[in-house]
């Protein structure tokens, strides 16, 4: 990132007025913490995270363990959410289904984002033939929905979890590609990239060293709108019953499985649902703030 | 203008050439052989060997790519895997179900997103603004099938004014729309947070404008300065974008169609992909591709038709 500074001024004592230095970075810090929107998306964020890192100690049961003579037994203070027709704990498999969620929307937002970051970077510092071949598959790619993308990638791949997380990061990719394509447009040209250019650096090097540092905040801040919608498009793509496969509990899988039990037991579809709305608004809620810092027209 | 269409319309035959290329491709990757995931782990060694020879998969690729290319230029898209029909016979009985689906919902998004977005930004920064942009992100967070489960609970389940599941049928007209309410809500709603944040952020970019605080000191009321001059100025990229929100309904489609188990071109998808059609997966590709090309093309000559400034001559 580059260290410009700007300079606001702050009356202290006297006539002399202090000049307060500060970094862009610190900067678009205050801007963020003005936004109290993404304030409280951050604090939501924060709660996520820590209850899919406690789940085994904040999950009152077992997520797994199977019991069929309770199965879809009625809310109770034990089991505060019911149980569903396996007779497993509802309110368990939320706590661990947001360990799956996040762990499959960050690593395909970030699989997405090395490869859509390397795509866009070599095309657009390379220009030419191999440039425009690759971005017109990046718009071709982009013209079709996520979800049908996401779909025929498992189709084509089979179910599982990793499977599941390329499909994703697939459907990311050509987004970051767009980005990252038009930075390293627009950095090539530079001084300094002339510079290391002229000192006879290999490319490997110019890429890596000063297009992508300067490439690099910007799809920082667009990847967690992105994981937004990765979150999103693992719940729904769990929801049709190609997900991470039975018995790890998804809330897309919960979603579906309670859907035949809607009028008796709403919980078992409604419950894992807010959940999902819960997280994904958070990461919506953040990166709309981190968007207006990146952007302030938007605002 | 006519010169032009035909210039887009040759211009997108290359595009729709790569992406049936893309999709044979990835298609063949798909590990097994589709002709024993068609007939089964029981079928005997002969009756796979000639299902092969009858799908042609006994070909070497490159012969199997120009029959498939020769095919398609003769609008063939093949023949299903598992029921073994023509895939278009399958495709045109359910096409209208999604093309009437999508329809409903845009005009649904269209008449409330873009009156929000209008009225959060000329009131940008105000409780109504906020109300607006926190509303407008509920529903981009919330998954078309989560509200369209929320709808089926109450509408349905608990009120019974509407049948939960099916599609209906086109002969009786009124069961069949009665059948499209809630699928069409829950999906308009969906893409209408989506319109109304576009259409704030158009509308913003509008307001700022020169003309418009010309118009304002003209005297103008702030009724006319809106509606004659931001909002005429709003609705040329507004327009613009009506072919993205299609492509998106075309996509959240596919989970409104799972949960209100609605015959439609993304659950005939979802049983191809389950199922592993290749061929029905690959006639559907296609189409979407030939779909999102048309509608692209479509929106352009809206627009110029709606923008006198661009012509293409």
């Amino acid at each position: 990132m580059a260290q410009a500074t700007t300079a606001t001024t702050a009356n202290q004592q006297g006539d002399a007025p202090q000049i307060e230095l500060i970094s862009q970075r610190q900067r678009a810090w205050r801007t963020f913490r003005r936004n109290k929107a993404a304030m409280i998306g951050a604090g939501m964020i924060i709660i996520v995270v820590l209850i899919a890192i406690t789940a085994p100690l904040i999950a009152p049961h077992d997520p797994i363990e199977q019991s069929t003579i309770n199965r879809l037994e009625e809310p109770s203070p034990d089991y505060p959410l019911g149980r569903d027709d396996f007779g497993r704990d509802v309110l368990s498999r939320i706590i661990y289904g947001t360990r799956v969620a996040l762990l499959i929307g960050i690593t395909s937002v970030a699989f997405g984002g090395i490869l859509g970051t390397i795509m866009g970077i070599v095309a657009g510092y390379f220009g030419g033939r191999v440039g425009t071949t690759i971005m017109r598959l990046v718009d071709i790619m982009l013209s079709f929905p996520d979800l049908i993308t996401g779909l025929l990638v498992m189709a084509v791949l089979g179910a599982g979890t990793t499977k599941l997380i390329i499909a994703i990061g697939l459907t990311m990719a050509p987004r970051f590609a767009r980005i990252a394509y038009g930075s390293a447009l627009s950095v090539k040209e530079k001084e300094f990239v002339e510079a290391a250019r002229a000192l006879g650096q290999r490319t490997r090097i110019i890429l890596s060293r000063h297009i992508l540092p300067n490439v690099a905040g910007d799809l920082l801040v667009l990847a967690s709108l992105w994981t937004a919608q990765a979150i999103r498009l693992e719940a729904s793509l769990s929801f049709i019953g190609l997900g991470v496969p039975p018995p790890t509990p998804t809330w897309g899988q919960m979603i579906r499985d309670g859907t035949r039990y809607l009028t008796d037991l709403p919980l078992l579809s409604l419950a894992p649902g807010l959940a999902l709305l819960f997280t994904v608004f958070a990461f919506n809620l953040v990166g709309d703030g981190l968007r207006d810092v990146l952007d302030p027209k938007s605002r | 203008m006519l010169r032009h269409i035909l210039r887009r319309l040759l211009l997108a035959i290359p595009t729709l050439f790569v992406v049936a290329t893309i999709i044979f491709l990835l298609v063949r990757v798909i590990p097994g052989d589709p002709a024993r995931a068609a007939l089964g782990d029981n079928a005997t060694e002969e009756a796979v060997d000639q299902l092969r020879e009858e799908l042609g998969l006994n070909a070497p690729l490159w012969e199997q790519y120009v029959t498939y290319m020769g095919d398609l230029l003769r609008g063939d898209l093949g023949t299903t895997l598992i029921t073994r029909q023509p895939a278009w016979e399958q495709i045109e009985f359910v096409l209208p179900y999604t093309l009437e689906l999508t329809f409903a919902a845009l005009l649904i998004a269209l008449a409330l997103g873009i009156p929000i977005g209008i009225i959060t930004a000329v009131k940008q920064n105000t409780p109504i603004d906020y109300a607006g942009r926190i509303f407008s992100l509920a529903g981009l967070s919330l998954p078309a099938f989560y509200l369209g489960l929320l709808l089926m609970y109450f509408f349905s389940a608990r009120l019974g004014w509407f049948p939960a599941i099916g599609g209906g049928d086109f002969d009786d007209i009124g069961d069949n729309l009665k059948r499209l309410v809630l699928p069409a809500v829950s999906l308009g709603l969906i893409e209408m947070a989506y319109v109304a944040r576009m259409t704030r952020s158009v509308m913003l970019n509008v307001l700022s404008d020169d003309y418009v605080r010309t118009a304002r000191a003209k005297g103008l009321t702030e009724r006319i300065v809106l509606m004659k001059h931001a909002f005429r100025a709003g609705l040329v990229p507004i327009v613009s974008l009506i072919g993205i929100f299609i492509i998106g309904l075309i996509g959240s489609s596919v989970l409104t169609e799972e949960v209100f188990a609605r015959p439609g071109l993304g659950k005939l998808m979802v049983g191809a992909s389950k199922q592993r059609d290749y061929t029905l997966l690959q006639a559907i590709m296609v189409l979407y591709a030939f779909l999102i090309i048309v509608i692209n093309i479509v929106v352009d000559i809206i627009y110029t038709v709606v923008d006198p400034r661009v012509r293409y001559d």
